[in-house]
C-alpha cells in the first residue's frame, strides 16, 4: 500500500527535480519546482506530518514560488542556452563531484534499517506543532517575526534604490 | 527485490539525498541566479525531508517545527534575493550569475 503511494509521488519529485534544472525556459523551470513541492508535500503526509504538507504547499508552492514567477515574468528573462560549450570539463568535474557525495550520503543512509517509532494518531497535528512552537520555541518564533520584518523592508529598500 | 514494494524510512532519506545532489549540479552548472536560486529551494526542500523523516523515526515532533522555522527562513530569503536580482538587472540588464564579477578581485 505504502509503495504504491511513494514510488509515483518520488518518481515525480525527481522528474521535477530534473526539469528544474534542465530546462531552457526559467517559467518551465519554476513550474517543475512546483512539481516537485506537491509531491514532497504528499510524502509529508505520508510521514504523519499533515500539518508541514499543508505549509508546505500554502507557503512554497503558494507564495514563494508566485513571487519567483512573478519576478521572471516581471524581468521577461530569455531562454538561456545551456550545454557544454563554455567551461565543459570545469562543469563535468562538478556533475561527478556532487554524484559521488549523493552516492556515498545514500551508502551511508541505507546502511542500517531506521526504526519507525510508534506514532499516536495526533501526531504531526496543528495542535500539537503549535503547542511546540508557542511553548518551547518561543523565543526562536519572535525572533523569526522580526527575521520577516526586516527581510520585508530591506526587500523593498534594495529593490527600490537606485545605486 | 523487496525495497521495491516494502518502504521505509531509508527510502525517503535516499529520495532527499537525491534531491539535494540534484539541487547542488542545478546551483554548479546553470548561470541563470533565479535558476540557481530555485535550486537552493529545492536543496532547502530536501533538508526539510529528512526533517520530517528523522521526526517520524524518532516519534518526535521538534523535526516539524524546524521545518516550520526553515519554511520562514527560506521566504525571508526568497523576498531579498529576489528584490537583489530585480535590483541587478535593472543596473546591468542580466541575471547570470558569471555577468555580475564587478566584486570580483
Amino acid at each position: 500500500m505504502d509503495a504504491i503511494i511513494f514510488w509515483p509521488f518520488a518518481l515525480l519529485a525527481l522528474l521535477g527535480a530534473v526539469l528544474l534544472i534542465f530546462h531552457k525556459n526559467p517559467i518551465h523551470s519554476a513550474l517543475a519546482l512546483i512539481m516537485t513541492l506537491f509531491s514532497t508535500a504528499a510524502l509529508f503526509v505520508m510521514l504523519h506530518a499533515g500539518f508541514v504538507a499543508v505549509l508546505q504547499i500554502l507557503v512554497y508552492a503558494g507564495a514563494i514560488m508566485v513571487l519567483f514567477i512573478f519576478v521572471i515574468m516581471m524581468l521577461n528573462l530569455q531562454r538561456e542556452e545551456l550545454g557544454l560549450r563554455r567551461h565543459a570539463a570545469k562543469k563535468i568535474v562538478a556533475t561527478v563531484l556532487a554524484l559521488g557525495i549523493g552516492l556515498k550520503f545514500a551508502l551511508v543512509l541505507t546502511a542500517q534499517l531506521l526504526p519507525r517509532a510508534e506514532l499516536a494518531a495526533s501526531f504531526g497535528s496543528v495542535e500539537n506543532v503549535g503547542m511546540m512552537v508557542f511553548n518551547d520555541y518561543m523565543l526562536p518564533f519572535q525572533a523569526i517575526g522580526v527575521l520577516l520584518l526586516s527581510a520585508v523592508i530591506g526587500a523593498v529598500v534594495v529593490a527600490k534604490t537606485r545605486f | 527485490m523487496s525495497w521495491l514494494t516494502t518502504i521505509t524510512l531509508n527510502h525517503f532519506l535516499v529520495l532527499a539525498v537525491l534531491l539535494f545532489t540534484l539541487g547542488m549540479i542545478g546551483v554548479m552548472l546553470r548561470k541563470n541566479g533565479l535558476i540557481v536560486f530555485m535550486c537552493i529551494e529545492l536543496m532547502l526542500n530536501a533538508v526539510n525531508l529528512a526533517f520530517i523523516t528523522f521526526a517520524a523515526m524518532h516519534g518526535n515532533e521538534v523535526g516539524h517545527t524546524m521545518v516550520f522555522f526553515v519554511m520562514t527562513v527560506a521566504a525571508a530569503e526568497a523576498a531579498v534575493g529576489l528584490a537583489v536580482f530585480v535590483a541587478l538587472f535593472r543596473n546591468k540588464v542580466t541575471v547570470y550569475v558569471d555577468e555580475a564579477a564587478d566584486l570580483k578581485l
